[in-house]
């Protein structure tokens, strides 16, 4: 055993080994690129797909073996699996990077100042013209509102469940129950809203009805991030607020809640960009509109229904019944662009205020 | 305004288990108290029974008594609030609460406990940072964020922030354990300042320092891994460091075992 221990990890004679220069991977990347050109042009081989594979695969198998027989084993596998993680960073960030790019690509032909300023009042939908300033009102309206209920339930239930429930069945049992409700698909809460509000209370479809399963939605996203924020607040401070003759509740209000606040607000924002996106509970709660209404209150009756960006897409969508050069169509991505930006300025929104928010020092 | 403290026959624990057991000292107003001892002996657990700090722990409990000038802290009807507003404490890591500045945390346990009027904060910032022997190096920067502050200067705050409430008692969990020698001798100095208004009870496991600053020194041991710690012997301070009456006592102070 000795002895094969002892050749298997022999010192090495000098600290530095072989290297491959800094040049030879992008120049055998490059290289490799031109002769698949070449064979690309010359065989049956076609297709961007297929190119691209080919050169990823050609690449990762000269790279291994050159390296192998350059730099010895153990650099040849650091440089492969480097390759590998590095190839499936590229993997994941693909749809994100095509979904952003598409979008823009397809939204901005009908971007302007009049489109986000009129609604589709009176405007044929075959033609081009019209507007989603109403779809803005409702989407941003409703996410407020549920939002306005959400964020003061979910983080006084989060105080709950850190620093009053501990490890009581109850907790256990809201918390559990809080895991489930994340999971639940929107459509779900659109028909228990539908179910209780609508069918059981009588009340009419309104922006409200749609803003009440946002608010179902949006409730277990906020009370796990602002449970998960509080737990980071060392035990210590409390303590210190406690030897200090502070009472628990001023120690939560005063101390806990404001050390947290950073990632209590982004909590918040990862809720309202969860449900600002959601269309099935809305289709069913809310339905369609083209004219605009300020009133999410405004029921059945008033004739006009708040319409929001999710369903306006749906809409526009329906209406270009699969011609994608159709206006309708070119709407709908104008819209999906108009969303996915809201999104992004709240996003920043939040960053903004988590950082004036956040512990000095 | 100082105040005495007798505990007897005092007994911790944490959910089942008996960290300490039968703990009885009497610590006179106006004097300093060393706990001392190895490590898991029990003495920060004893130290936080003072105050019912123990309690905050989830399962933690306490038998006995602990008598505050005649006051049972223990009793049906004490609010812990109160017995924590009468006996502050110093914790071993400075701690000062990050969203604040220098001024906020020396007044939080006055504005936290529904004192308003900013002439009255303003003057008892300024003593309480004084008497931290602090006002000096922050008085141009009160609302800076106290966090910035060196490790030294930070525990000095905390304990302005600890007698910004004017306790009677003022406990002290190795307040110097992760300070350098200079902050320690600033704290040390200040301790003996403290003295004449506060009584003080400070757990260390630096045995010079018990020696330099305490007048009496309570010696806590573990006499097995898994038996509760136990407190082996109470006296004047020179006595247990020239003439202790029990063997261990002398074995840890000469350095043979802890």
């Amino acid at each position: 055993m000795a002895t094969t221990l002892e050749t298997s990890r022999q010192q090495p004679q000098t600290l530095a080994g072989r290297r491959l220069p800094t040049w030879s991977l992008p120049a055998l990347a490059a290289g490799i690129v031109l002769l698949s050109l070449g064979l690309f042009a010359v065989t049956g081989l076609a297709g961007v797909a297929d190119f691209v594979v080919f050169v990823l695969l050609a690449y990762l198998v000269l790279q291994t073996a050159i390296s192998f027989s350059v730099e010895g084993r153990r650099q040849a596998v650091n440089r492969l699996f480097s390759a590998f993680v590095y190839g499936c960073f590229g993997l994941a960030a693909l749809p994100l990077v095509l979904v952003l790019w598409y979008t823009v690509k397809k939204g901005l032909g009908v971007m302007s100042v009049k489109f986000l300023t009129v609604s589709m009042f009176r405007v044929n939908p075959d033609k081009p013209g019209g507007g989603i300033y109403h779809a803005i009102i409702g989407t941003v309206e409703q996410a407020l509102l549920a939002t306005l209920i959400a964020a003061p339930l979910g983080v006084l239930a989060a105080v709950y469940l850190v620093e009053y429930g501990g490890r009581r069945p109850f907790a256990r049992a809201v918390s559990f129950f809080v895991d489930v409700m994340t999971g639940v698909p929107s459509i779900v809460a659109g028909l228990f809203i539908y179910a209780f509000w609508i069918l059981a209370l009588g009340f009419q479809k309104s922006g409200f009805a749609g803003a009440l399963a946002l608010f179902i939605l949006m409730l277990p996203v906020v009370i796990r991030s602002t449970e998960e924020m509080l737990k980071l607040v060392p035990n210590e401070l409390r303590e210190a607020s406690y030897a200090l003759g502070v009472p628990k509740w001023r120690t939560i209000l005063r101390i806990v809640l404001p050390t947290a606040m950073a990632g209590i607000v982004t909590g918040i924002t990862l809720g309202v960009a969860r449900i600002m996106g959601e269309t099935a509970p809305l289709l069913l709660l809310v339905g369609t509109n083209s004219r605009i209404q300020t009133n999410p209150f405004a029921g059945q009756d008033a004739q006009r229904l708040q319409e929001a960006l999710p369903t306006y897409i749906f809409e526009q969508f329906r209406d270009a019944v699969g011609n994608p050069d159709s206006p309708a169509a070119q709407r709908a991505w104008g819209a999906a662009l108009t969303l996915i930006i809201l999104i992004m300025l709240l996003t920043g929104l939040a960053r903004l205020i988590a950082r004036f928010a956040r512990v000095r020092g | 305004m100082a105040k005495r403290i007798d505990v007897s026959g005092l007994n911790c624990y944490y959910g089942k288990f008996l960290a300490v057991a039968d703990v009885s000292v009497e610590i006179e107003p106006r004097t300093v108290t060393a706990f001392i001892g190895p490590s898991g002996c029990g003495k920060s657990t004893v130290l936080r029974t003072l105050n019912r700090m123990h309690e905050v722990i989830p399962g933690a409990r306490v038998e006995g008594k602990v008598m505050l000038d005649g006051e049972d802290i223990y009793g049906s009807a004490v609010d812990p609030v109160n017995v924590r507003r009468t006996i502050g404490m110093v914790f071993q890591r400075p701690n000062p609460f990050p969203t604040m500045s220098i001024y906020d945390n020396v007044a939080a346990g006055l504005r936290l406990s529904g004192v308003r009027g900013r002439g009255q904060l303003d003057e008892v910032v300024e003593k309480s940072l004084r008497g931290a022997n602090l006002w000096n190096e922050v008085k141009d920067r009160l609302k800076k964020p106290g966090a910035g502050l060196s490790g030294g200067q930070q525990q000095r705050l905390c304990i302005a922030r600890a007698i910004a409430v004017e306790p009677q008692v003022l406990l002290m969990d190795e307040p110097c354990s992760a300070l350098d020698p200079i902050s320690t001798l600033a704290i040390e100095d200040l301790i003996g300042k403290l003295k004449e208004r506060y009584t003080i009870v400070i757990v260390t496991h630096n045995m010079q320092q018990a020696a330099r600053v305490s007048d009496r020194t309570a010696f806590f041991n573990l006499p097995a891994f898994g038996e509760p710690g136990q407190l082996v012997e109470y006296d004047d301070t020179t006595k247990i460091f020239s003439n202790p009456g029990n063997p261990k006592t002398e074995e840890y102070i000469t350095g043979r075992f802890g």
